[in-house]
């Protein structure tokens, strides 16, 4: 039942799958890119000096929080929830190393003008990468700030040409068994991992799709080679290892939402004032902040209020969680 | 005598290896990159053990008919004491520098945290009960509040089950300790139920 979903993908060459080059391409690619396009940023990361050089290509990404130290990359290598590989965040670093991600194609279907199957360096090809310092907020009260580097995804879909009868955008994460030692049971999550946005929110620009972080590709285990990054939503929305982006008519069920329907809404935006069932959304803790520092105060739509709140203007944010 | 003084000296040891083994993992950076949250966690956990620990000794002095074992068992139940203290002032001081807003609407708005907080008060009050002058005041009430170990078991059960969020490993195994440890006392209880049948006078009906 699950695999099906997957035969539609366009079978790749066994040929294909060994060979190295592909991933010494894109890491290639993303690095050329970087040391292009950051040069006007000034990140610790690529270590561009000229701040005031302005880039040809790319501005500084004004979606960036500039003013935010970012957490360092160590914690955010070794803290990740990959339920596919591990229930617990610091064994899915390990078991994620397992993780195939050569050659990487991305399906792109449904009320689409453009649908096909693009490989991942086709598409790389086609943007420019920025890097953007963005708070990352989990569900579980714990939060992060990381220079993630990318591209909005609106940049992608305007590319495949959404039809006017794409309303949700749905995503869904690789389904590969043998290394996603966990897709082979069902009892915890149903698999592959499914997460959707109105089209609105796909379409806004704050949202965007990674590559890389800390100036260099995307570790496995938080989610190479691509993946979403909803910077105003709680983590999980943030879908990693991304095969499939589809365009649709209604909202697609997603999997945290079909397996505790009152405790994960479709839209999981950051709100301290509204708890999960189980436990306060009031405050955080940011990984890295020493003992006896108080937790941080959790901020409306995660501090992006200002550009994305708007979009929830007639919702009743209690009912629509 | 000094025998057990010995025995005594060494469990009190051993109880301390959790903590010694957290102060450890502190010194060496060990606890990951959550360290406030895995020291937190860590204490809720001995603190659910001894308290388990605590509920076991009294089967095994059963099976054992080993007297002698209510010292332990008042240890076991302090040290429990002990670790749930430290995880509370973790909570406290450590995650929130006592921020006391914060605290308030985090304990308002997390349901698993009433069960906390009442598994606490229970254990709190047993915990001051404990000294045999305690025990000599409260005469046949002592029993009577030291029954609510149960219900600070059961709460702190409750407390534990709801937080979960992912791995689930451990509280199943939890869950069959606990059903053990329940089991063994329903066992004894029927059997003396049994047994108070069969010493009912002949021909009187119950
Ligand atoms: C006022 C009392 C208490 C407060 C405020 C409190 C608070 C908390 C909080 C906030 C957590 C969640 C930790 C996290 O996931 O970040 C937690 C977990 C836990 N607490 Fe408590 N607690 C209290 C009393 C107790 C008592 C009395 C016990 C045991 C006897 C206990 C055992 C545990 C355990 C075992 C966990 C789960 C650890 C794990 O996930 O493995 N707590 N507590």
């Amino acid at each position: 039942m699950i695999i099906k979903t997957h035969n539609q993908i366009p079978k790749i060459p066994s040929s294909e799958i060994t060979d190295p080059l592909i991933f010494k391409e894109r890491r290639k690619i993303i690095k050329t890119m970087l040391a292009m396009t950051v040069a006007g940023m000034v990140s610790p990361y690529t270590k561009a000096e000229s701040a005031k050089s302005k880039g040809a290509t790319v501005a500084k990404s004004k979606f960036s929080n500039a003013s935010l130290t970012p957490t360092s990359a160590e914690l955010v290598k070794n803290y990740t929830n990959y339920y596919e590989f591990a229930f617990d965040k610091e064994g899915s670093t390990q078991l994620a190393q397992t993780l195939r991600t050569d050659p990487w194609s991305v399906e792109i279907s449904g009320e689409v003008e453009k649908p096909g199957a693009y490989h991942l360096e086709t598409i790389l090809r086609q943007q420019t990468l920025q890097e953007r310092i963005y708070r990352f907020r989990c569900v579980e009260a714990w939060s992060m700030v990381v220079p993630w580097v990318g591209f909005s995804l609106a940049d992608l879909l305007k590319i495949v040409k959404p039809l006017s009868t794409a309303k949700f955008v749905k995503f869904t994460t690789l389904y590969q068994p043998e290394t996603m030692l966990n897709q082979r049971s069902t009892a915890m999550l149903t698999w592959p991992y499914v997460e959707g946005l109105r089209i609105d929110e796909a379409m806004h620009p704050l949202t965007m799709l990674a590559v890389g972080m800390y100036g260099d590709v995307l570790p496995k285990q938080n989610g190479a080679p691509l993946r979403l990054v909803v910077p105003w939503k709680y983590g999980f929305k943030s879908i990693k290892a991304i095969v499939k982006i589809e365009l649709l008519k209604k909202p697609p069920l997603t999997t945290w939402n079909q397996s505790a329907p009152h405790e994960y809404g479709f839209y999981a935006n950051v709100n301290p004032a509204i708890s999960h069932p189980r436990w306060s959304q009031n405050t955080e803790r940011q990984l890295g902040s020493g003992f006896f520092t108080p937790r941080r105060q959790t901020e409306l739509f995660n501090g992006y209020g200002e550009q994305v709140a708007a979009l929830y203007r007639d919702m009743d944010l209690q009912h629509f969680f | 005598m000094l025998q057990i003084n010995k025995l005594y000296l060494s469990v009190i040891a051993g109880c301390l290896v959790p903590l010694v083994w957290l102060g450890v993992d502190i010194a060496l950076n060990n606890l990951g990159a959550n360290p406030i949250q895995a020291l937190h966690i860590r204490l809720g956990d001995w603190a659910l053990r001894f308290l388990w620990l605590t509920l076991a000794i009294t089967p095994l002095q059963t099976m054992t008919k080993w007297r002698g074992m209510a010292d332990y068992r008042q240890l076991l139940g302090l040290v429990a004491f002990f670790y749930a203290t430290a995880h509370l002032v973790v909570y406290l001081i450590v995650d929130h520098g006592l921020m006391w807003r914060l605290i308030a609407i985090d304990i308002l708005e997390s349901a698993y945290i009433w069960f906390g907080v009442l598994a606490y008060l229970i254990i709190f009050a047993l915990a001051i009960t404990s000294p045999k002058l305690a025990k000599k005041r409260l005469g046949k009430n002592w029993k009577k509040l030291h029954r609510s170990i149960y219900l600070a078991s059961g709460a702190a059960m409750i407390h534990y089950f709801w937080q979960l969020k992912g791995n689930l490993a451990e509280p199943v195994l939890y869950l069959l300790l606990i059903m053990l440890l329940l089991g063994f006392r329903i066992l004894v209880w029927l059997k003396n139920r049994q047994f108070n049948k069969m010493m009912l006078p002949k021909g009187r009906k119950q």
